[in-house]
């Protein structure tokens, strides 16, 4: 009989661990699948502002010689060496949503490099500029082009302060489905707005820099980890001079 | 009695008149052929590029637009500021402001990424944007000024053609205006974001309108055999004086403006100093050919009196005009913008270096279809509808200033 009690203790015993071990193992996933889908926002629900979606690069961090947010942008949204096309373009008429800018100080001498891209202004002038409306920004900060009524009159990317956009000069064939491209219009980053709609949380050069250099996030959380680095550092937007308030912040210029 | 001056069309029988008709109609297909392949390849077969935004076709388009502008200026003087010799010249100033209108919008059309989507350009506006100003502006002077030339023709609308001739002025310096303005307020850019480009486009259009429109008065009297009166000449030549010193006025103010703020330093050193090509275009062609030689000719004792000076003169002024636009256009892309003040920057998309920019025979074909069609149409109409009056002499023009001249002669000869 005690034997018969000592095994029932011992299989409640077992069974309730395992089931403990199972929640634990399982629970971080199924909470970060309740967190992903929470984030994601399905496709007939419009874009609030409740969201600023924005990037913090530490310029500090990034490395000399580095192009991995380069390379990873390019395989995302499929353009440069991430498709096929754009072969009769030559180096000045291949699109470049991201490049790595070098930065010499003409006083001191000091040389680094930073991250450049669609400062996804709150007050865009390629917005302001556009005469059909197709660069337009959403509810949540993100600066796009609406490939459908884009004309391809260029106006956009002379007005840009921060030479973000590209034209395409030539037919395309090899684009990704979640990324619309097209001859004779213009295009540039996107903040990779599919994967933010998906409810990925982050973008492909914040994901893919090993140097933490590139942090995404909601500016309007005051929770989140870029508004919590915003609020503890001095950041720098590029041309603040213009008061464009870009999504895009700097440390380290 | 009161001398009537008496319009016709022109007769265009002549192998002459069909062959230059025909040229352009040549040339207007090698324009829309180099459409066809820039539109068929897309534009990397022209020499444009992400850097080099607008190339050769703008230059062109936007010297056409404010020249449009410009030519009917003629008709203006006659009726918003009352000047009665120009009125017989009123119709054909109208009639080729439509037409270079409208060469202008054809190469800037065609230059799209998507020329297929006109409509969409035409239905889709974004009220903040100039651009959207402007193609609300290109109609309405469109209609405007057909109006005009309807109220000149009709005798019985002759009476309103004051009012509309006001209207269609204002709505001019209006389009100049939002011509100039799409550079003018690009802040981006060091060579562009200067409030003085939009009066200075006004100014330029003055001058260029006019050259174009002596040129053409001056081949269409001759072959069409219709006398031209010196002092008609005369007075349309030392106006275009006038015009090429208030250029290099606003050239002056430009530059000394920007030479101010040692933020554009860079920029002049480069357009007036260090910029090779676009040095050399803007002293050769746009200071020297544009302004300093045909203001020589225009006030020069001898030369001004040969109709010949003053038809060299005006074809320098257009040179110009066009250098002028390669100047402020391309020059203000290629010279880099300054994103990190204080910094020397590099990388793979052209920061911090003169970008290249070599025109390509399509983008030249396109400018020079533009320009053809202007002139076709011109050449066209005025063989449809009386735009041409029978005889531009003196005496019919101003008979006030004839019957001085014939007295000023008699006194001479008395003296002698």
């Amino acid at each position: 009989m005690s034997q018969q009690k000592i095994n029932q203790y011992r299989r409640d015993f077992l069974s309730k661990t395992t089931a403990t071990a199972a929640t634990g193992a399982i629970a971080p996933g199924v909470m970060l699948m309740s967190v992903g889908q929470a984030q994601a926002r399905p496709a007939d629900k419009a874009v609030t502002d409740k969201n600023r979606w924005g990037l913090l690069v530490d310029s500090n961090k990034c490395a000399d010689g580095c192009s991995d947010c380069v390379k990873a942008c390019e395989s995302e949204n499929a353009w440069g060496s991430g498709s096929s096309d754009e072969q009769k373009s030559d180096a000045q008429q291949k699109a470049q949503w991201i490049r790595t800018v070098t930065l010499k100080n003409k006083l001191t001498g000091s040389e680094h490099q930073l991250p450049m891209m669609c400062q996804h202004c709150e007050e865009p002038p390629c917005v302001d500029v556009c005469p059909t409306g197709a660069s337009f920004k959403r509810a949540d900060g993100i600066v796009l082009v609406d490939k459908h009524i884009c004309i391809g009159c260029r106006y956009c990317m002379m007005a840009c302060p921060y030479k973000a956009r590209s034209f395409i000069h030539e037919n395309l064939h090899d684009q990704a489905p979640e990324v619309p491209r097209g001859k004779g219009t213009v295009e540039s980053c996107t903040l990779c707005v599919h994967k933010i709609d998906r409810g990925d949380g982050n973008t492909a050069c914040a994901e893919a820099c090993k140097h933490q250099a590139i942090l995404f996030g909601d500016l309007k959380d005051p929770n989140s980890a870029i508004a919590i680095e915003m609020k503890k550092h001095a950041t720098t937007q590029i041309r603040a001079d213009l008061n464009l308030n870009t999504g895009v912040r700097y440390r380290g210029i | 009695m009161k001398p009537v001056v008496h319009y016709s069309a022109i007769e265009g029988r002549s192998i002459a008149y069909w062959g230059l008709l025909g040229t352009f109609g040549l040339f207007l297909l090698l324009g829309l052929g180099a459409v066809w392949v820039m539109e068929h390849n897309g534009h990397y077969v022209t020499g444009m590029n992400n850097h080099v935004i607008w190339g050769l076709p703008h230059v062109f388009a936007v010297f056409m637009i404010i020249a449009a502008s410009g030519i009917l200026n003629v008709a203006s003087i006659a009726s918003v500021f009352g000047k009665k010799m120009y009125k017989p010249l009123s119709r054909l100033s109208a009639l080729m402001a439509i037409a270079f209108l409208a060469g202008g919008l054809m190469v800037l059309m065609l230059d799209l990424g998507r020329p297929d989507r006109l409509v969409i350009a035409a239905t889709y506006l974004n009220p903040k944007s100039v651009f959207a100003w402007n193609i609300l502006l290109y109609p309405g002077f469109f209609g405007a000024v057909a109006v005009y030339i309807w109220f000149m023709m009709e005798k019985r609308m002759n009476q309103y053609s004051h009012q509309i001739g006001l209207f269609a002025f204002v709505w001019r310096l209006l389009l100049t205006t939002g011509t100039g303005s799409i550079f003018g307020f690009v802040v981006a850019r060091n060579g562009y974001d200067a409030a003085v480009l939009a009066p200075m486009f006004i100014i330029m259009s003055f001058g260029f309108g006019l050259a174009i429109y002596i040129l053409s008065l001056m081949a269409t009297c001759r072959w069409t055999g219709r006398e031209l009166g010196d002092n008609v000449i005369r007075q349309l030549k030392n106006l275009l004086g006038v015009f090429i010193a208030a250029m290099f006025y606003f050239v002056f103010v430009l530059h000394l403006t920007s030479l101010y703020g040692t933020e554009n330093h860079g920029f002049e050193n480069f357009i007036l100093a260090e910029g090779g090509l676009f040095t050399q275009i803007f002293w050769i062609g746009w200071v020297v050919i544009g302004l300093v030689l045909p203001i020589g000719i225009v006030y020069h004792p001898s030369m001004s009196k040969s109709r010949t000076w003053i038809g060299i003169a005006s074809a320098m002024v257009i040179v110009g005009g066009l250098a002028s636009m390669y100047v402020i256009i391309i020059g203000g892309q290629v010279f880099p913008m300054t994103i990190f003040p204080g910094y020397e920057v590099s990388s793979s998309f052209g920061d911090g270096a003169i970008a290249s920019y070599t025109p390509s025979i399509w983008e030249l074909g396109l400018g020079i279809g533009g320009i053809t069609l202007a002139l076709a149409m011109t050449t066209f109409a005025i063989k449809i509808l009386p735009f041409i009056p029978d005889s531009l002499s003196d005496e019919l023009m101003d008979p006030h200033h004839a019957a001085k001249t014939a007295e000023a002669d008699k006194s001479e000869t008395n003296a002698v």
